[in-house]
């Protein structure tokens, strides 16, 4: 390992080529640190958006008219408005609204850090798009499958929950996909409100030690596995719940 | 020109619709701005200006960050249709090696983040430019323009790529027996019919490229949202305002993203034909 380092800082005497998440201890633990950040805030986010995303389009099939609205009005907001600035109002506005609590040594502390309000911005944000995707899904299963299932002796409910949803389901994975894409990209603006993931520690050593270039590229790469990582599963999940006929 | 609706197909994979906003939905928001304004003059006490008073004197500098906000949208939209229109192009021409050049740039630019991207124009763009000894400046608005322009670039090649793709091929093979050459076929018979499909996906981009503008000012370009914090400094700083002034700055992007959404959403319904 020791020598794999050296070759590194090797390639920086020779070349000029400065990876410090390679040879330098401390910057090799701040990258995988922030890298663990960025996945962690990825998988909170997609999983809180999916729950967001199956309750909202619960309740925008409700009979009720102010529910309908309600939900109505939080796409709207989510969808037409900047992420960032949601992601400010949420921090700085709602965050200064709160009451503070007192930590352990009589400090003064927000009720919720950074990453905290990054989850709860970027899952309602990325819930929105969620809502629509889902309804339209299942507003895409036939009526005449409903009726089938109904014809078949199920119950409003075994209808939603054995013939309805599992071809709802089918039917969004793409766009649900792209939304899930979209929101491994959304976390960087994460990096607006200190939250210590992979664009903010990036900004960090390469103000320590002038490498904007070196460090341009490998968060690029870094992204493009996440994505990968992230296409590659739901490629698997859309797989393996593949049925002959259904879907694209 | 009537266009035989028989063989129109929606552009799209299929299932993504725009939602069904309303005006309502500004009056919701403007509500919502009121009861933070309301939840900070609470916060304030007395003797103390009122935040609405507030808010309507810095009106026409917020306005004027916006203003400008729209500027870089339309001069990146701008840049980044022109340049992805070549692209997509690129994506579907006869020549293997022009395709594979083309396609990795779209998956590049359209794969990384927006705003790794940004600082990628910010950092690694040069601040001026020297032709024989004229010094032009290159200031940091126009490279961020330049890191919004890739994105649209990449995504707007993809839209081109699509619609076309979406043209029958026999269209192709018609105008091929009719002895059109590649390119004329491309301008005078597939591309005409191709602006109507890609007008709605190519309007939500503008939409997102809009709403991501508001990235320059993490990179240190002076627009709506740094001079949200600049007004917030300049008030004293007090944390009560922080809520309704991005409020505003909400509901400013509301008022300008909502019609276009609306507008994108009439154009697909008419466009589109049930086959």
């Amino acid at each position: 390992m020791e020598a794999f380092y050296e070759w590194f800082r090797w390639l920086y005497e020779a070349t000029g080529i400065n990876l410090t998440i390679v040879y330098d201890e401390f910057d090799r633990k701040r990258m995988i640190s922030g890298f663990w950040t960025t996945v962690w805030l990825c998988l909170v986010c997609i999983a809180l958006s999916i729950v967001i995303g199956v309750v909202g389009a619960w309740l925008q099939g409700s009979r009720l008219k102010w529910t309908r609205r309600g939900v109505q009005g939080f796409i709207a907001l989510f969808r037409d408005t900047p992420p960032l600035v949601q992601i400010y109002f949420f921090y700085f506005g709602l965050g200064a609204l709160l009451p503070r609590i007192e930590n352990a040594y009589g400090i003064p502390e927000p009720v919720l850090t950074s990453m905290q309000w990054a989850i709860i911005s970027l899952s309602l944000f990325a819930g929105a798009f969620n809502v629509e995707i889902f309804r339209s899904g299942i507003e895409a299963v036939p009526k005449a499958t409903v009726e089938a299932a109904e014809a078949l002796g199920y119950s409003r409910l075994g209808a939603y929950v054995h013939v309805v949803l599992p071809l709802a389901v089918r039917i969004c994975l793409p766009a649900l996909n792209n939304n899930i894409v979209n929101l491994v990209k959304t976390t960087t603006l994460a990096y607006a409100i200190a939250v210590p993931e992979m664009l903010y520690v990036s900004k960090q050593i390469w103000s320590d030690a002038t490498n904007v270039p070196e460090m341009m590229t490998f968060l690029l790469l870094a992204y493009f596995f996440l994505v990968g990582c992230v296409v590659w599963a739901m490629a698997r999940v859309e797989r393996a719940l593949k049925v002959p006929g259904i879907g694209l | 020109m009537k266009v035989l609706p028989v063989i129109l197909r929606p552009a799209g994979p299929g299932p993504w619709r725009a939602p069904a906003i309303t005006p309502r939905h500004g009056v919701l928001l403007a509500l919502a701005l009121l009861l933070s304004v309301g939840a900070a003059q609470a916060a304030t006490g007395d003797g103390v200006l009122s935040v609405l008073a507030t808010l309507w004197r810095w009106t026409p500098l917020l306005l004027e960050g916006f203003v400008f906000n729209i500027a870089i949208s339309l001069i990146a939209m701008a840049m980044g249709t022109a340049a992805g229109v070549m692209l997509g192009l690129g994506l579907i021409a006869p020549n293997r090696a022009v395709r594979g050049v083309a396609w990795f740039l779209t998956q590049f630019f359209r794969n990384a983040p927006w705003l790794v991207l940004l600082f990628f124009a910010m950092f690694l763009l040069p601040f001026e430019f020297r032709f024989w000894g004229i010094v032009v400046p290159f200031p940091g608005w126009i490279k961020a323009t330049i890191g919004f322009a890739l994105p649209v670039m990449a995504n707007t090649a993809e839209i081109v790529r699509g619609a076309i793709q979406s043209i029958p091929f026999g269209q192709w093979e018609a105008a091929e027996s009719l002895a059109f050459s590649r390119r004329r076929t491309l301008w005078t018979i597939i591309l005409p019919q191709c602006v109507k499909r890609m007008l709605p996906p190519w309007m939500n981009l503008y939409s997102l490229v809009t709403m991501a503008t508001v990235l320059a000012s993490v990179v240190g370009v002076t627009e709506m949202l740094t001079l949200v914090s600049e007004v917030h400094a300049a008030e004293g700083g007090r944390p009560e305002l922080l809520a309704p002034l991005y409020g505003y700055a909400l509901l400013c992007f509301f008022l300008y993203c909502y019609p276009i959404g609306r507008l994108t959403l009439r154009l697909e319904r008419r466009f589109q034909v049930r086959i």
